[in-house]
């Protein structure tokens, strides 16, 4: 690699040609503040905080932006001198100038990227008070706005345009008067979002989050005519202990569901479970429209907001999605109908919650065709940060807890269905039990590598049986369309498609907690906290869905078999062509 | 056969005035008298002296006609084409010997030190007639480098001539042309011509344009040939019909004509121009905005480096010059560097085009040699101050350039001494004030234009903008504190040093040079609560002089908000709690009982 010498603050560095002036700061353990910026996703140079001083060719020092600024050989970078800290103090108290700057109420307060520079910088008050602008806060969808804490960083706007090439979101006026917001004035849920929840975790502030849901659980847990349970999935075991200042990439499982039992649930179980369940009526969909000429390639339907994304963008590959539902809403089905009657429980009195990483699900669990036993199969879906927050309200350590386990008869996930949380993840949990049912020996070695990995898209062929089988797997919903034209031009022959709505998958759902640029500069979160499922994979007993015991009990004791009459009343849904 | 060419100005501010009715009703009574085998209207660009218009000239006598009507038609043609008597109540007071004869136009003081370069077929040839412009030489140079140089020869020409941008920045045009001159014939590239001219006063891009559409044409095609491009793109405001409409016929007849297209002049040489066209947002004249504009999305300046030059219109390597900048090449290319070199200072060379406006006798376009000295343009060519009053200062460079007092009147007008007292070239607005403005008022005007204009990406200038105007607002209004001049400096310091694009980065300059020049106007408005010019309202109050008063009634009955009380005869009274400062009063009062202070 081509390297540059590079003098930062009198020490000099050898840096890789082409890199930034931030970047090279921070390869020497430097920290240049930054806002705006998000590696690869929004390098636009408009918060100006990052400004630092420097010198190229001998010429007097200079103020650039260090996020986009390129090192050129010989350069001098000053990054913290009287200059520069008061330049980054006015720019605070600038923002601070038009901020609602009720901390105390914010959902991001000491997670907020805005209050932390402002302690660093020993900014409490602004010395250039003016007229403020007043925002409706837009509450029309599970992801909620308050432009009154927005600092139009524009991170959120890249990560819809950019990453995930929706665009429902952009500036609207302009000067002092810009406001983040969709075409028309139009409110997030009158638009074709996605629910990703991309844009939250994008967000340095508290302008925007999930919608709260974790009062409907309280009064259900306290109401004694009430059955509550919560499943959590895959995801969120790996992530909760970010909640709790444990690394990305530590598996919190044992600890998660200790906290939630003394949350006061009458069960707590394993959403790798229904994952294990979706593989059973999924492979044996796939298999069906092989064997039977149905529509392929078939995609699967896992992710809600690759779902409203199909709908939305890609009406026409409706009839390619396979009908089960989510392993979020198999699970509330099978426990308001199979566990119900088994309890002699009415379904009204099941309240059923699902901890998930995603946003999307809060949508989901209020679409049609979601009501097996006539009430919503899911009462209330919640992220893992309200997972959290709710966990630190009601008092409990977390860190000091001792591990537990998921409560019967719903704890048992097969390796599997644990990494259904990372790209490429429900495609290997298919293969391994298509491959299984059609060969009908055991497979030899159960990873199947060409789908792993965080790529946006990943292409494999596989031949199960007599069978030759290509595969697609996509993350992102830009990376979706890219396999949806591939496909639709003809130029992509594959049988099966695995796409999630987020890049990287579960794992990086929008629902997680969120972290700092800073962070996510240093770290592909996506790989960290994708190893721990897959770990969990291989340390599993149980690492095929099609020998989960539990899983197997159902079919014995309710369903009968995979796609049965049964099964498609329970664990399948239908779609909306929804369009533009 | 014609003897008489009639030059019916058709420039925006002339057509405004009537000058399309002239024209038609020129052709019509012409016709009428059978007169048209012999006498020609020609539709032409902007003559320049706008505060004149509507402008009609009769050559060959060279007849300077101002302010005319179409009433005045049937006049001209009988007395002047018929019988041979100009009608001397509308010839311009300057060219009208003693005798009655007619004097050059070129000897007026308007004209007289003006030296017109890229001006110099506007008011002369009838724009949408591509064969008036190859009548005077057009698209010679462009056959001169196509078939005499090679690219590097034309960049090398233009270095040599030390051309620098036209709308505002002055950056070398032949250094733009070289960074983006790499890989030739391997990479896409285009050429962008900027026409978002959005300074508030300043039209010499929409002039030139409107009166001269073939030299930018040509300009652009010459620069592609010279960067190997073969795309062109001018971005201009959908706000100038008239040049929008004169840049269409003109690309389609140089298209017609082999001049746009492919094998141009039969060399294998291709380029083709297509327009843009503008929502009219002054961010939108920066250049990376402006590329962004043009690619479709929203407005909004990107980051440099990677200049346009490398990396540009749809990320491609891309030379964007203003229109009078690409005005000035097919001449530099035809006469010579040299030819260039002998005009104007050691680094600004040619000539630069100013809008004249504010408190000037002749408003209008004026195009003078670098280095003319700012009395030469507002006192000679300008015409003075009129009604008497003195000069106070001038803004150059619009709401990004900074004012110029009195005492820096005989500054050589360039680049760098604009820079260096405070200002800037700017795209060549030049707004003169007289003793009647504020400068406190004025700050505030142009601070006004950028926080509304502001793209708002960046925070400096999206925040910081209107906290200074906040701040200004608050001194006009009496309430300021001597820390807000402070304030003013450290937070105008700010967004200069840290604003994403050149229009945050100026927007502060108004407030700076008056700050500089005019403290004590500023002082006198924070500690004596008095606007000495008069101007703020909050700090004045209207009085009636008892003395003076003759009880006449006449301000209580034109007072719109009752204000005024007095019986007949008897000296009246205002209630300033009532009063708004209208002024109503003060301009009815026969006695000049009425003052304010």
């Amino acid at each position: 690699m081509e390297t540059i010498s590079v003098k930062i603050n009198g020490v000099s560095y050898d840096v890789p040609k082409g890199s930034t002036v931030l970047e090279a700061a921070r390869a020497a353990k430097i920290d240049i503040p930054t806002l705006c910026y998000l590696k690869d996703i929004n390098e636009i140079g408009a918060c100006r905080l990052c400004l630092v001083e420097v010198s190229e060719g001998g010429r007097p020092f200079r103020l650039v932006t260090a996020c986009v600024y390129p090192c050129t050989d010989g350069m001098e970078v000053l990054t913290s001198t009287p200059r520069i800290n008061k330049s980054r103090k006015t720019n605070l108290e600038l923002l601070l100038s038009n901020h609602d700057r009720k901390c105390l109420s914010c959902v991001r307060s000491t997670t907020c990227e805005l209050q932390k520079l402002c302690l660093e910088y020993g900014v409490d008050e602004t010395r250039f008070s003016g007229e403020k602008n007043h925002y409706e806060i837009d509450t029309a969808s599970p992801i909620i706005r308050d432009n009154n804490k927005c600092i139009l960083c524009r991170r959120c706007v890249a990560a819809c345009h950019n990453v995930q090439e929706i665009g429902v979101i952009g500036a609207n006026n302009r000067g002092f008067d810009t406001y983040i917001g969709s075409a028309f004035e139009a409110k997030l849920g009158e638009t074709s979002c996605v629910n990703c929840g991309q844009c939250i975790v994008a967000c340095p502030v508290g302008a925007l989050y999930e919608r709260d849901d974790t009062d409907k659980i309280r009064e259900a847990l306290a109401d004694p005519s009430k059955h509550v349970f919560i499943c959590t999935a895959p995801s969120v075991r790996t992530q909760i202990g970010e909640c709790f200042g444990y690394e990305p990439g530590t598996d919190c499982e044992g600890k998660m569901v200790a906290a939630l039992k003394r949350l006061g649930f009458d069960g707590v179980y394993d959403m790798n479970l229904t994952a294990d369940l979706t593989i059973m009526e999924e492979a044996t969909e796939f298999l069906g429209r092989v064997k039977n000429g149905g529509v392929l390639p078939m995609i699967t339907s896992c992710s809600p907001g690759w779902i409203k994304y199909c709908e939305h963008y890609y009406p026409e590959f409706t009839e390619n999605l396979s009908t089960c539902k989510s392993p979020q809403q198999m699970f509330g089905a099978v426990v308001k109908t199979y566990y119900a009657e088994k309890m002699g429980w009415d379904p009204k009195d099941v309240f059923f919650v699902s901890a998930i990483p995603c946003t999307a699900k809060k949508f989901e669990v209020g679409r049609p065709g979601q009501s097996a036993a006539g009430v919503p199969d899911v009462d209330v879906a919640v992220t893992t940060r309200e997972l959290g927050r709710m966990i630190s309200t009601a008092g409990i350590d977390f860190r000091a807890l001792d591990d537990e386990c998921f409560d019967n008869p719903f704890d048992i996930g097969s390796g599997a269905g644990a990494i259904f949380g990372a790209t490429g993840g429900v495609m290997e949990a298919a293969l391994r039990t298509a491959a299984e049912v059609i060969e009908g020996k055991p497979l030899e070695k159960l990873e199947f590598d060409d789908v792993r990995g965080v790529e946006g898209v990943k292409l494999a062929s596989y031949k199960l049986g007599d069978i030759n089988l290509n595969v697609a797997v996509a993350s992102g919903t830009a990376n979706a369309k890219k396999v949806l034209e591939a496909v639709k031009a003809g130029e992509l022959d594959v049988q099966f498609i695995e796409i999630m709505a987020c890049p990287g998958g579960c794992v990086n759902g929008g629902g997680q907690p969120i972290q700092p640029a800073s962070v996510r500069m240093a770290t592909d979160l996506r790989k960290v906290r994708a190893a721990v499922l897959y770990n969990d994979d291989k340390t599993s007993e149980v690492r095929k869905s099609h020998e989960n015991l539990a899983v197997q009990k159902l079919y014995d004791e309710y369903f009968g078999e995979p796609n049965s009459h049964k099964a498609h009343e329970v664990l399948h849904t239908h779609y909306i062509k929804r369009g533009l | 056969m014609i003897r008489t060419h009639v030059l019916v100005c058709g420039g925006t501010g002339c057509t405004s005035s009537g000058s399309v009715k002239i024209h038609d009703a020129l052709v019509e009574e012409i016709a009428k008298k059978g007169l048209e085998e012999e006498v020609k209207v020609v539709g032409t660009g902007c003559f320049g002296l706008c505060a004149l218009g509507p402008v009609v000239i009769v050559y060959p006598e060279g007849t300077f006609y101002s302010c005319v009507t179409a009433e005045d038609v049937p006049e001209i043609v009988e007395e002047h084409f018929l019988k041979g008597r100009p009608v001397q109540r509308l010839v311009y007071h300057e060219t009208k010997a003693a005798d009655g004869a007619t004097t050059s136009l070129s000897e007026t003081s308007f004209y007289k030190k003006q030296k017109r370069i890229a001006l110099r077929n506007c008011g002369v040839i009838n724009p949408e007639n591509i064969d008036e412009y190859i009548a005077m030489d057009g698209y010679q140079a462009l056959g001169k480098v196509l078939t005499e140089m090679t690219p590097d020869d034309v960049i090398q020409t233009i270095l040599d001539s030390g051309l620098r941008g036209r709308g505002g920045g002055g950056f070398p045009t032949g250094l733009k042309w070289k960074f983006a001159s790499g890989n030739r014939g391997n990479v896409q590239k285009y050429v962008a011509c900027n026409a978002d001219e959005g300074d508030p006063g300043a039209f010499m891009d929409r002039s030139i344009l409107e009166g001269d559409p073939h030299a930018v044409l040509e300009a652009m095609a010459i620069a592609g040939y010279a960067i190997g491009a073969d795309r062109g793109f001018i971005y201009v405001r959908a706000e100038y019909p008239i040049a929008i409409n004169r840049l269409e016929v003109a690309i389609k007849q140089a298209r017609e004509y082999g001049l746009l297209g492919n094998d141009i002049f039969g060399t294998g040489f291709n380029f083709d121009i297509e327009l843009r066209f503008g929502a009219g947002a002054f961010v939108c004249g920066e250049e990376t905005a402006l590329m962004t504009s043009i690619e479709g999305n929203r407005g909004e300046p990107r980051p440099r480096p990677p200049f346009p030059a490398v990396k540009g219109l749809f990320g491609q390597p891309t030379v964007l010059n203003n229109v009078e900048t690409y005005a000035n090449s097919p001449q530099i290319i035809l006469k010579g560097a040299d030819w260039f070199t002998s005009m104007g200072t050691e680094k600004s060379k040619g000539t630069k085009v100013f809008a004249l406006g504010g408190k000037i006798t002749n408003t209008g376009l004026v195009e003078v040699p670098m280095g003319t000295t700012l009395r030469e343009v507002i006192e000679e060519i300008g015409g003075g101050i009129p009604n008497g009053k003195q000069f106070k200062a001038a803004q150059t460079g619009g709401p990004s350039g900074g004012c110029i007092p009195a005492s820096l009147i005989d500054t050589p007008i360039d680049y760098d001494n604009l820079l260096a007292i405070g200002s800037m070239m700017g795209s060549g607005g030049l707004i003169v004030m007289d003793e009647d403005t504020c400068m406190v008022d004025l700050a505030r005007f142009f601070l006004d234009f950028t926080v509304d204009e502001s793209c708002g990406k960046c925070t400096p200038c999206r925040i910081g903008t209107r906290r200074l105007l906040e701040i200004l607002d608050k001194i006009i209004a009496g309430n300021g504190e001597m820390e807000d001049l402070d304030r003013l400096e450290e937070l105008s310091n700010y967004i200069k040093s840290a604003s994403l694009c050149g229009l945050g980065q100026t927007a502060p300059n108004p407030v700076l040079s008056t700050l500089r020049y005019f403290r004590d106007e500023y002082i006198a408005h924070i500690v004596d609560k008095k606007c000495p010019a008069g101007v703020c309202k909050s700090l004045l109050q209207y009085t009636i002089d008892p003395d003076k008063c003759k009880g006449c009634t006449l301000c209580a009955r034109k007072c719109p908000v009752n204000a005024i009380s007095g019986t007949v005869k008897q000296p009246h009274v205002i209630d300033t709690a009532k009063c708004i400062k209208c002024g109503a009063c003060m301009d009815s009062c026969k006695f000049k009982a009425i003052y304010k202070a």
